[in-house]
């Protein structure tokens, strides 16, 4: 089976533009130059030199001994969290922002959540001298305000979305609008593998750096490229893709996906889109969405809040649908003790979208000499607040 | 023939309105499609709501909102509309994004809507060569008109190839923009309806976005069939209720 995109922009029957006409010639602009641009000897060079000496690249593949010890098996930790920013969402933003360059756009806008994004995408716009505006739901601005101080300090506007559930979603539609109100000048910088094709694949595209090097890294020190699992969170699902991306078609090795359950599955409070989810369109792809049974889109639950969109990259939507991936859900509760443990036994505070993905192995038993890889997609350095509420420190 | 056609070859400049069902209240569904007829509209596009109307402005989004709130859904939409050719004769058009009519059932929605007497549908999300490859068999087993969008970038050629999928009107959209965001035409727009007046396509076009009084509604409809309007009129019954529709149609035909 393929699990990459398909020309139609389809992964299997996920994905495709599902856009207003007044967003066609943009998209349709991007579609027919992503891969070209990508292709250039000068961007592949540029990109290269920029992930190395700004980025910090390559991030290291961290064999966390105390953590295996205690589940006795052999844990390896992408260690995305030291990329300049705190995370892996710097990947794209840099990847996208040398496209919106090259495509002559002189104006970039984003979405964000939490602010990770926003950040990273403020970052590489200072980098660049273009002007950033970052829209962002009126109640996460009001949760993450450090980030938000970042991204104006960065030189950014911070425009805050108050529509609907005033949220990620929400911010997301805002910067949509935007984008059909300025079609020319502007190039809309997509945090995740979501929206209209070709923004699922170019984003794994640029994120995808993470498993080249995890190769190459588990061969310097397990003498094999191929790890028995790689383990990401998902949310939309970037550092999921970017983690997956060059074991999708390698066959001895597991993929698991692990989705914030936020207070249970069952509970009316959670981010598990796989499970909750079906078939629908959101953002301009067809893939699962937690919605109404009126196909009105629901708001989810997480603890993380770079977990909680209501839908999936289409391309996990099909590895889940096909099961070539395995999907688990954490509570917010697993998760916050996930990452206070790995506090306590590596010296690392984990981002909590992370933690999610540190939880699994309460829950999943591993054999001893299975080389068992993770995403640590970020630190935890903005989600202290969260963490001293929680554990009441 | 469908309504839409027939109202089309009519020797006059058609206006069109858009209100969002379920909003002010939830129940005002029939009364605005009997007075906006009785007062002159010749088009009306009916909204079902949806969650996130990412081709809209702030006052659909709102309206979109408040009609979820007050309990809007497809099938009470369904409801409220069963009877409706009883008393209403000119053409209905469903508008409304895509994921409520695929959840729905695309065939099972084609279906009421034939029932019910809905002549056409516009749905901003579906593009133009989903529709073609998927649904346009669907649409035409049962009689119904599907409405696309063109903008001022779109070019000459996708234009050709919507005039050519469509059997109905063209919606075109006067600039890049969602609903609601603009007021009056400039050189620009006038270049662009004059572009499209002269590409001399097979469907007649109908210009929305932008239109929110009789100067704007005469601009449109000099280069254009007909002139639609969504966001004046719902803001119009937003500000002064639904009994007021009489001063709204006047005030856009003198």
């Amino acid at each position: 089976m393929n699990y990459n995109v398909n020309d139609k922009g389809y992964y299997g029957e996920f994905g495709g533009a599902y856009i207003p006409e007044m967003l066609y010639p943009n998209v349709e602009e991007l579609r027919q130059n992503y891969l070209k641009v990508m292709a250039e000897p000068d961007f592949k060079a540029e990109f290269d030199k920029l992930l190395k000496d700004y980025v910090g690249r390559p991030s290291p593949l961290y064999f966390a001994k105390r953590l295996s010890e205690k589940y006795n098996t052999k844990i390896y930790l992408k260690r995305e969290d030291l990329n300049h920013t705190g995370a892996h969402k710097i990947n794209n933003t840099i990847g996208q922002i040398l496209m919106a360059k090259r495509l002559g756009k002189a104006r970039i806008i984003a979405e964000t959540g939490a602010g990770q994004h926003g950040v990273a995408t403020a970052t590489v716009c200072a980098l660049m001298g273009l002007e950033c505006i970052v829209y962002m739901g009126e109640i996460d601005i009001a949760r993450q305000a450090p980030n938000v101080a970042r991204m104006k300090m960065l030189g950014a506007s911070v425009v805050p979305a108050k529509s609907g559930s005033r949220t990620l979603k929400d911010a997301t539609n805002e910067a949509i609008r935007d984008w059909i109100n300025n079609p020319v000048d502007t190039h809309y910088i997509i945090g995740s593998a979501i929206g209209p094709h070709p923004y699922p694949d170019m984003v794994t595209r640029f994120q995808a750096v993470i498993s080249e090097e995890i190769k190459w890294q588990l061969k310097e020190q397990e003498g094999r490229e191929n790890p028995d699992y790689v383990v990401a969170c998902i949310g939309g699902g970037s550092n999921a893709a970017g983690t997956y991306y060059h074991y999708l078609h390698e066959e001895d090795v597991n993929i698991i996906a692990v989705e914030a359950a936020g207070h249970g599955v069952d509970s009316g409070e959670s981010a598990a889109t796989s499970i909750l989810g079906k078939e629908g369109i959101i953002h301009g792809c067809k893939t699962l969405l937690m919605q109404t049974n009126d196909g009105q889109i629901t708001e989810p639950y997480s603890i993380s809040a770079g977990l909680d969109y209501p839908g999936v990259g289409p391309m996990h939507a099909h590895l889940c649908k096909s099961g070539r991936a395995e999907f688990m859900a954490m509570t917010d509760d697993q998760a916050m003790k996930a990452g206070l443990d790995l506090c306590k036994l590596e010296g690392i505070i984990p981002a909590i979208e992370s933690s999610h993905a540190l939880a699994i192995f309460e829950e999943k038993t591993f054999k001893p000499d299975d080389v068992v890889v993770v995403s640590l997609s970020g630190r935890g350095d903005k989600d202290l607040q969260n963490y001293i509420e929680y554990f009441k420190i | 023939m469908n309504r839409i056609n027939k109202k089309l070859s009519e020797d006059k400049k058609l206006l069109s309105i858009y209100f969002t069902a379920g909003y002010p209240n939830i129940n005002d569904t029939v009364s605005i499609i009997q007075d906006l007829e009785k007062n002159g509209v010749d088009i009306i596009e009916i909204g079902l709501p949806f969650s996130d109307p990412l081709a809209d402005g702030p006052t659909i989004q709102a309206s979109s909102t408040q009609a979820l709130k007050n309990g809007m859904t497809t099938e009470v939409l369904f409801n409220q509309l069963k009877d409706i050719r009883k008393t209403v004769n000119i053409p209905l058009i469903i508008m409304g994004y895509f994921n409520p009519m695929f959840q729905y059932g695309v065939e099972a929605f084609c279906k009421k809507c034939q029932e019910i007497g809905i002549d056409g549908l516009i749905i901003p999300d579906l593009p133009v060569d989903v529709y073609h490859e998927q649904y346009q068999a669907i649409f035409e087993q049962y009689g119904l008109r599907n409405i696309f969008l063109i903008t001022p970038q779109t070019n000459d050629e996708r234009i050709r190839y919507i005039d050519s999928i469509s059997n109905g009107f063209i919606y075109m959209v006067s600039s890049a923009s969602t609903t609601g965001s603009q007021s009056g035409f400039g050189d620009e727009q006038t270049q662009y309806f004059k572009r499209i007046a002269d590409m001399n396509l097979k469907n007649p076009q109908v210009i929305g976005f932008g239109i929110s009084n009789n100067e704007t509604f005469i601009q449109a409809t000099q280069y254009a069939k007909g002139a639609i309007i969504g966001s004046a009129f719902v803001k119009h019954v937003s500000n002064h209720g639904i009994n007021t529709i009489k001063e709204f149609t006047d005030s856009i035909l003198e």
